[in-house]
């Protein structure tokens, strides 16, 4: 299977459904002719030509507005954010317009939208550039989220997001997109609302999503090695819909869980999945649900503290250790 | 110090409670979580568990004694304490202060309830007596749950998780411990000698349980004082089986629970009960009363007997809903968890005995209820089919025993024409 980066990966799947459907556009800052601010969409300008790949203003609110208004209309915005934490200045296009129309028409109205974009930190770009949203986003009832962890889920999540008839915030991480993974040459599509598990485990369920479980992977590595305790990683891939039912089995079978995330601590996705699992498995569980985010506060912007602030395979390893 | 135990409230309308049995005696040394005796409220029969440890020193009250609530029981002593440190004339006054006052918070409203909730504390607790620190055992959800399937005290297990909790693996060690010494004695007789077939013949004497005495007196008051009457009729029950296969291959697609026949029927009887209003009362003396929800009783038989677990409001539920709630109290009824407040206030009761291949038969009324339906079992037989032809169908046998006192032939006739109609066009339950 050939190897492929996760940035090359949503470019397959961008490239993909415009040759499969006419009413796939790519709208964005520099998407076009400069190929993309993270190079995701390189080449598809020239390939493709100036009807399906449009540059932007600086607007995130005009343009994402100007998306969501054409997904009313029937085509298939794909909207590239430079960085999430720029759709801030639009969230009222995002909440108000895609993530209410279709329930407030009473169904008449449907939003085929996608916004694509990093959001992560950990690459000290301060914290205004470095927000994960996923679980602002995950509190709208309309909207739906997804998080790939690596190329092959970016790939199949995004074509499944471009498909889907509602608005699909699709969050990636700007530390992956050069990462390699096994991509099958062949179509497939995953659907939204499915966890993976990405390893087996039978001691404890660690839930974690997007980058962190690339970072709970290592963790289980060295659990096994240096303590032979066997965690399952589940990874979410997508936060809404929310497979509730991956992450209730495996606490049936291991018994304890700990919810990884690269998110801040309150309120967060963690907060939800611990809440889920205490609620609907109370008495299958050994020791109190953990949970391990970002250290809470903005994104810190010295480069030595701002290493300790993301969740590293140590801290998974010692938050682990107290649990099990 | 030593701690008095009182008789403790064990039911909302509890006022005095039978001492039907001590289960520790005199000298016993008594753990946290230790069955002392087994009391008999209005109810039913409860174990009364020891909060504190120590070793009973004194019991107050006799077997079969009735005693108020607060009323001194027994004293239990902690390591190496000597009798005499609490002295009746301590203890007495207590339950007599504390009664009266634990009634009036509902009156009075909060500032009230704070002042009378510290004056009661004061007084059902002498001073002298102090709560044990680290009474609570501290053990995982899963543990708990794992120590009540096997039995094992979890009061004498080590807890080796972070704090002393009790984990999963220490009930398993207990509960295997537990099983090894068990086995000790019943492996030190050799082979067991056959027994004389006399002794099998010999009478044998059983006790009557709590829930025993319950079932005795209530069915006894129905039977001797509600004037019954009965209704049947045969059920068609080849639509129902459709419905029912259908909605099943779609749950079993969905991952969903599958529905039983007996959750059609609760339904139905949900459903009937609301359209005719009069056979969900009671008579009440002076009045009948006509309950506003249909609080749906269903009979579940038990080891010791049968309980009737109650699904409230039965008739704005769906037939998913109702479905999931009698399996989650039936299986809670099985194992004796049952809450009185989720077998209490039922309005209607099912009893079905179509499970044990029963065809008809007629249940005596749950007092204060007017109605009680019978379920027969469904089965194979010959039936004259629309265009007069003998065919083979499956029918089954419905029963009703009203009080005549509420409600009467027609009614009674009517209610049960609604259910037919229902169970043979089931699929009008679903809208």
């Amino acid at each position: 299977m050939p190897l492929l980066t996760y940035r090359e990966a949503l470019r397959a799947a961008l490239s993909e459904e415009i040759e499969r459907d006419e009413n796939v556009v790519i709208l964005g800052e520099e998407v076009a002719q400069y190929n993309g601010a993270y190079k995701v969409t390189e080449g598809l300008w020239k390939r493709f030509g100036d009807k399906r790949l449009i540059d932007t203003p600086i607007s995130e609110a005009g343009f994402l507005g100007m998306g969501i208004g054409a997904a009313m209309l029937g085509l298939r915005p794909v909207m590239e954010l430079m960085f999430w934490s720029f759709a801030y200045v639009a969230f009222d296009q995002i909440i108000n317009n895609a993530g209410c129309v279709r329930y407030m028409s009473g169904g008449l109205l449907n939003v085929p939208i996608v916004i694509r974009g990093p959001a992560n930190g950990g690459t000290n770009v301060g914290a205004t550039h470095s927000h994960m949203p996923e679980n602002l986003l995950a509190n709208t009832p309309g909207l739906k989220v997804v998080t790939p962890a690596t190329a092959y889920d970016a790939k199949g999540l995004m074509k499944t997001a471009i498909r889907d008839n509602d608005p699909v915030m699709v969050l990636e991480n700007t530390l992956l997109y050069g990462e390699k993974w096994e991509v099958p040459e062949q179509e497939y599509l995953i659907p939204l609302g499915v966890a993976d598990v990405k390893r087996p485990g039978a001691d404890i369920t660690i839930v974690a999503h997007g980058r962190a479980v690339i970072t709970c992977l290592k963790a289980a590595e060295l659990l096994e090695a240096e303590h032979e305790i066997y965690a399952e990683v589940i990874d979410l891939r997508s936060i809404r819909p929310l497979d509730e039912e991956t992450i209730l089995d495996s606490v049936r079978k291991t018994h304890r869980a700990l919810v990884v995330e690269e998110n801040k601590p309150f309120c967060g996705i963690a907060s939800q999945i611990a809440a889920t699992i205490q609620e609907k498995a109370f008495d299958e569980l050994d020791a109190p649900v953990g949970r391990l985010s970002s250290i809470d506060a903005p994104a810190i912007y010295s480069p030595a503290l701002e290493k300790k602030q993301l969740p590293d395979p140590q801290r998974v390893l010692t938050k682990v250790l107290q649990i099990c | 110090m030593p701690i008095t135990i009182e008789m403790p409230k064990l039911s909302d309308t509890m006022t005095e409670g039978t001492l039907v049995k001590w289960i520790k005696k005199i000298g016993d040394t008594v753990a946290v979580g230790d069955i002392l005796a087994e009391v008999e409220t209005d109810k039913a029969t409860m174990e009364m568990e020891a909060f504190d440890e120590g070793v009973l020193s004194e019991i107050y009250v006799k077997d079969g004694e009735k005693v108020q609530i607060g009323q001194k029981l027994a004293i239990l002593l902690g390591k190496g304490e000597k009798p005499g440190a609490v002295t009746p004339s301590q203890a007495a006054p207590a339950p007599e202060l504390a009664t009266p006052v634990a009634k009036q918070p509902a009156k009075d409203g909060a500032p009230g309830a704070a002042e009378t909730r510290a004056a009661k504390d004061q007084t059902a607790t002498p001073p002298s007596i102090e709560p044990h620190a680290g009474d609570r055992v501290k053990a995982s959800p899963l543990a708990k749950k794992l120590a009540a399937d096997s039995g094992v005290d979890l009061g004498r297990v080590q807890g080796s998780g972070p704090g002393g909790r009790i984990v999963r693996a220490d009930v398993e060690a207990a509960a295997q411990a537990a099983q090894v010494t068990q086995k000790i004695p019943v492996s030190r007789p050799p082979a067991p000698k056959p027994q004389p077939v006399a002794a099998t013949l010999e009478d044998k004497r059983i006790p009557l349980t709590g829930m025993r005495k319950t079932i005795a007196s209530r069915l006894l008051e129905s039977k001797t004082t509600i004037p019954h009457f009965y209704l049947q009729s045969e059920i068609d029950a080849e639509p129902l089986a459709k419905l029912r296969k259908e909605i099943n291959a779609a749950a079993e697609a969905a991952g969903i629970g599958k529905i039983t026949v007996n959750d059609f029927i609760l339904k139905a009887t949900a459903v009937a009960a609301s359209r005719v209003p009069l056979a969900n009362a009671a008579f009440e003396g002076e009045s009948i009363i006509q309950y506003g929800n249909v609080q749906l009783a269903c009979a579940v038989a038990v080891e010791e007997g049968l309980v009737t677990p109650v699904i409230r409001a039965a008739q704005k539920k769906s037939l998913s809903q109702i479905s999931g709630e009698i399996k989650d109290l039936a299986a809670r009824a099985r194992s004796k968890k049952l809450k009185p407040e989720e077998y209490q206030g039922g309005t209607i009761t099912v009893s079905n005995l179509g499970g044990y291949g029963v065809e008809q038969f007629f249940a005596i009324i749950n007092p204060p209820q007017a109605v009680i339906v019978s379920v027969g079992a469904i089965v194979q037989k010959p039936v004259v089919n629309e265009a007069g032809q003998i065919v083979p169908g499956q029918r089954f046998i419905v029963g009703v025993s009203c009080d005549h006192r509420v409600v009467d032939g027609a009614v009674g006739a009517q209610f049960l024409g609604e259910l037919k109609k229902l169970l043979e066009s089931p699929a009008l339950m679903l809208i």
